[in-house]
């Protein structure tokens, strides 16, 4: 098994996993660099994906299309930030209309990938958040607001019972 | 080794932001109904109160209401006339939700970049140019 661990954060809305390839770094990064490659692991077999525009420089833009089992079509995006080979990329991920008009009404998340020479393989960090915190940070706090309280009024029913 | 075979993404939906996350998005994308999260947080309050709040119809608010209910994030009830919403308390959770299915998805995509790599042996592979023939004959 590759993956070696995934942490969550949910405070700041972060993942982080940790995975081992036995595999060079050069050809680790090829499945990002080649968009055929990519197209090999980016979706899960139910949704396959096919790369259309692959600009893999800063400023540069990668964008695809995913095909459900029933034929629907999801477009996404990539807005790539920092390129490193091989050794690192960011970039973030959204999705887009037909028309490749961003949508703002589904989740945008930040990629950065770290790939580091390990005993002949790599080890590959990969940490994604939601672009978009704010919202739902404010969600998590008016929530843990409401947690609180909760716990305030159950505390008053144990007083008043006691 | 045939590719998906021992994957663990089998299990998971990835890729795609399941639905309920892409309610909950939707939901958080608009600053009135973010507006009425914050105001129906701070305690229970009737749509036709809120629809006083904005400048737009009852119908307009009240289908914002009918949004974030979706999302799980209000519950609306009707008590006399009056139809009364309210925060619903898993608003934390559905947070979580979103950072779980996140989770999925990388996990399912880095268990096929190693099913990738390991097909794809550089001495399996005559030229670099090859790969999509490589694969469909797989």
């Amino acid at each position: 098994m590759s993956v070696k661990r995934i942490d969550k954060d949910y405070d700041t809305l972060t993942i982080r996993a940790l995975a081992e390839f036995e595999a060079a770094p050069e050809r680790v990064w090829e499945l990002w660099a080649d968009p055929r490659k990519l197209e090999g692991w980016w979706g899960p077999p139910t949704y396959p994906a096919t790369v259309r525009e692959h600009s893999l420089v800063p400023g540069g833009s990668v964008t695809y299309f995913m095909t459900g089992p029933d034929g629907q079509i999801y477009h996404g995006w990539w807005a790539v930030q920092q390129v490193d080979a091989p050794r690192q990329l960011s970039f973030r991920d959204g999705f887009a209309d037909q028309d490749g008009t961003r949508r703002d009404d589904m989740p945008v998340t930040e990629v950065t990938v770290t790939l580091t020479a390990r005993d002949g393989g790599t080890a590959a960090e990969i940490v994604t958040s939601f672009a978009d915190r704010t919202q739902m940070e404010e969600l998590i706090s008016m929530g843990a607001v409401e947690g609180a309280a909760e716990a305030m009024s159950q505390m008053d029913a144990i007083l008043a019972s006691a | 080794m045939p590719r998906r075979v021992l994957s663990y993404n089998q299990m998971v939906v990835d890729a795609l932001p399941d639905e309920a996350v892409s309610r909950l998005f939707h939901a958080l994308a608009d600053s009135t109904r973010r507006d009425i999260l914050r105001r129906a947080a701070a305690g229970e309050l009737s749509v036709s109160r809120l629809a006083e709040a904005y400048p737009m119809s009852f119908a307009a608010v009240q289908k914002h209401v009918a949004v974030l209910a979706d999302a799980g994030l209000v519950s609306k009830e009707r008590r006399g006339r009056e139809q009364l919403v309210s925060t619903t308390p898993d608003a934390v959770e559905q947070a979580h939700r979103a950072l779980d299915a996140l989770a999925e998805t990388w996990a399912g995509r880095l268990n096929r970049m190693s099913d990738l790599l390991r097909q794809d042996k550089p001495g399996n592979l005559p030229g670099a140019g090859k790969n999509r023939h490589e694969r469909e004959t797989h």
